[in-house]
């Protein structure tokens, strides 16, 4: 199964306008965060705050809604969130941590609560961790070039980037969009993403991406007890207007194609390495 | 809830759970292949069935299997603690999982010999032995000890980054004298064979906890259950055959220079000494500080990544719980 298992799939948004006003898409993981931080289901969340440098996210832990709404959007760029996450049970005290990553992160975070050598007091203290769809990534300096050089658009002055219709989009302060078709984009992205064999966080306790639904909308998965738990508190409580995925469009026929295109791309590159007589396969 | 019944429920109820990417080269198939589990005494396990089981034999076989956990006393599994020349804090790892640790030696192992703890002198015979330290071969008691552990245990665990790879026994900063020779402190796999590392300085109480789980899974469980285990101490019996030196630089060689490295920062979480840093979406190892302990290495979701077992994770985890005493539904 390509989408992983799930409990249920919906289309969803925040119904907070806040949240909403400059999230990438539906504001899912803010929102969710953000509830779960006033219900105490979370102390605090490991996010993709501020960096130093434009689009140049730093993970942080946020333990307030403010920091929370700090971190809203898409850098398309790795945030290394997972080197915070001892950070938070050890250094910050969190009995009870949320954490957002691409499905790599979220693999890392399953392996590091299953075979914990070097994350003590870090497996029994995550409450919800949440996934976000991810097709490839590219290292900072790989995102500097596609902007500056491919978009002509500088670092400081671009406002949103986005991926979606087959092209990578940068938005500017005076409303200018600049555009480049995805195919210019592929040879910055990260080598690590080439053998990656997960499309939509299949180990995450929800997981979501702009995939499958209208603009300003999400997709989400319900997949643990935990994150079914989190999703249907979330939901009486009136903090998300949702729709029936299925009368959606394009719907999970698209990520499930996606998903297909990904896996087997780099299934394939996995292959190939194995031709080359010390090139690793990480998941044998 | 015993353990036993708990497992059961959960990896003979859902048949169709398995799903998502699935390693190629069914890696459930190798480990009982490996030193440990042969030595394995069945005369006491219910059922003397081997542990060796096709890989893709699906976990479903019938539910009416010997309920073992009714007299859980006689089916303990036996461990040592071996204290080599180490610190004592992988020993306090393992205490620190305060009830649990009491959970686990009522009900899973009996601790047969641990100079801290227990009053023995010479090492038994035991199902496994967490040997913690590097050994000093300037010391001839030492050479025997850790020989005499291998004879006498089934599975020999290095129990952390010294009796793994010499660790700060070799590698100590700040400009200390090194006091007896530090040339002389060996892994034990430089002398014996070892089944199985649990690398880091420590390793963490948790880990400890969950690889005596499946140790005892291993030796006492239902075929379904020593799958699982074999194939959950799988890398770890890897980690032991790859050789008894660790480095933050093995982030380099065996992950970036392999191209598998995804800048999620692991590795940097893991280090107990703060040596590396996530620096443009790759680790950057300070080797100064490095003590090499091995934790980074292990923890990096690129080392091994193994869908079989991790995919599980929400179901092992329930089930680590339960075996503890904690949580429940
Ligand atoms: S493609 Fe895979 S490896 Fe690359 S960032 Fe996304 S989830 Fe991580
Ligand atoms: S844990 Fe592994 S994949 Fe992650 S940043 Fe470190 S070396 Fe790279
Ligand atoms: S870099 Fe850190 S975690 Fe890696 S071997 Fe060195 S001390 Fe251990």
């Amino acid at each position: 199964m390509v989408l992983g298992s799930y409990k249920t799939a919906i289309c969803a948004r925040a119904a907070d306008q806040d949240i909403l006003a400059k999230s990438q898409d539906g504001g899912i993981v803010t929102q969710l965060f953000a509830f779960a931080l006033e219900e105490g289901i979370i102390d605090g969340a490991v996010v993709a705050g501020p960096g130093d440098e434009p689009f140049k996210p730093e993970p942080i832990v946020a333990t307030t809604r403010a920091e929370l709404l700090e971190a809203r959007g898409t850098r398309y760029t790795i945030c290394p969130n997972m080197s915070m996450i001892k950070e938070a049970t050890r250094s910050y005290g969190l009995d009870k941590v949320g954490i957002v990553g691409t499905p790599c992160q979220i693999q890392a975070l399953r392996k590091a609560q299953l075979y914990p050598v070097g994350m003590r007091s870090v497996p029994d203290k995550i409450a919800l961790a949440l996934g976000i769809f991810c097709m490839e990534n590219f290292p900072y300096q790989g995102l500097e070039a596609m902007v500056e050089d491919l978009c002509n658009v500088k670092m400081e002055s671009a406002v949103k980037m986005d991926i979606g219709k087959g092209k990578f989009s940068v938005y500017t302060e005076r409303g200018a969009v600049s555009q480049i078709p995805l195919k210019l984009t592929h040879k910055f992205e990260q080598g690590g993403c080439h053998v990656c064999l997960d499309y939509v966080a299949n180990l995450a306790d929800v997981s979501t991406g702009s995939v499958g639904t209208p603009d300003g909308w999400s997709t989400v998965f319900v997949r643990t007890k935990v994150g079914e738990d989190v999703w249907g508190k979330a939901i009486e409580a009136g903090y998300f207007e949702t729709k029936d995925i299925a009368d959606v469009k394009p719907g999970l026929d698209l990520v499930t194609k996606l998903a297909n295109e990904k896996i087997s791309k780099n299934q394939k590159t996995i292959e190939e390495r194995a031709a080359f007589k010390n090139l690793r396969n990480p998941y044998l | 809830m015993g353990l036993l019944s708990y497992l059961k429920e959960i990896f003979t109820g859902k048949q169709e759970t398995p799903e998502g990417p699935k390693a190629p080269g069914a890696p459930a198939a190798k480990p009982a292949a490996t030193a440990a589990p042969e030595k394995v005494k069945v005369a006491e396990a219910a059922e003397a069935k081997p542990v060796q089981t096709p890989a893709d034999v699906k976990v479903e076989q019938k539910p009416e299997e010997k309920i073992m956990e009714e007299k859980p006393v006689a089916d303990k599994i036996t461990i040592g603690h071996v204290h080599m020349s180490g610190c004592t804090g992988c020993l306090v790892s393992l205490a620190d999982n305060y009830e649990g640790l009491f959970t686990l030696l009522d009900n899973y192992a009996d601790l047969v010999y641990c100079l801290t703890l227990a009053d023995v002198r010479d090492i038994p015979k035991m199902d496994v032995a967490l040997v913690e330290g590097s050994v000093c071969i300037n010391d001839p008691h030492s050479v025997e000890d850790i020989k005499k552990t291998r004879e006498n245990a089934t599975i020999v665990v290095a129990l952390g980054a010294c009796a793994a790879y010499g660790n700060i026994t070799r590698f100590a900063r700040g400009g200390q004298w090194n006091q007896p020779q530090h040339e002389s402190y060996l892994p034990i796999g430089d002398l014996i064979d070892v089944d199985l590392y649990l690398p880091a300085c420590p390793p963490s109480k948790e880990s400890i906890r969950n690889v005596a789980v499946m140790a005892y899974l291993l030796l006492k469980g239902t075929d379904e259950q020593k799958e699982l285990a074999a194939a959950y101490l799988k890398p770890l019996m890897d980690l032991a055959a790859r050789g008894t030196e660790a480095c933050g630089c093995d982030l380099i060689y065996d992950v970036i220079n392999q191209g598998l490295c995804m800048g999620c920062g692991t590795c940097a979480a893991a280090c107990p000494v703060r040596a590396i840093d996530i620096v443009y979406g790759k680790p950057q190892i300070d080797r100064d500080l490095c003590i090499k302990c091995g934790a980074c290495y292990t923890q990096c979701p690129r080392s091994f990544f193994n869908f079989d077992v991790i995919n599980q994770f929400e179901a092992i985890s329930e089930a680590i719980d339960a075996a503890m005493g904690k949580g429940g539904e």
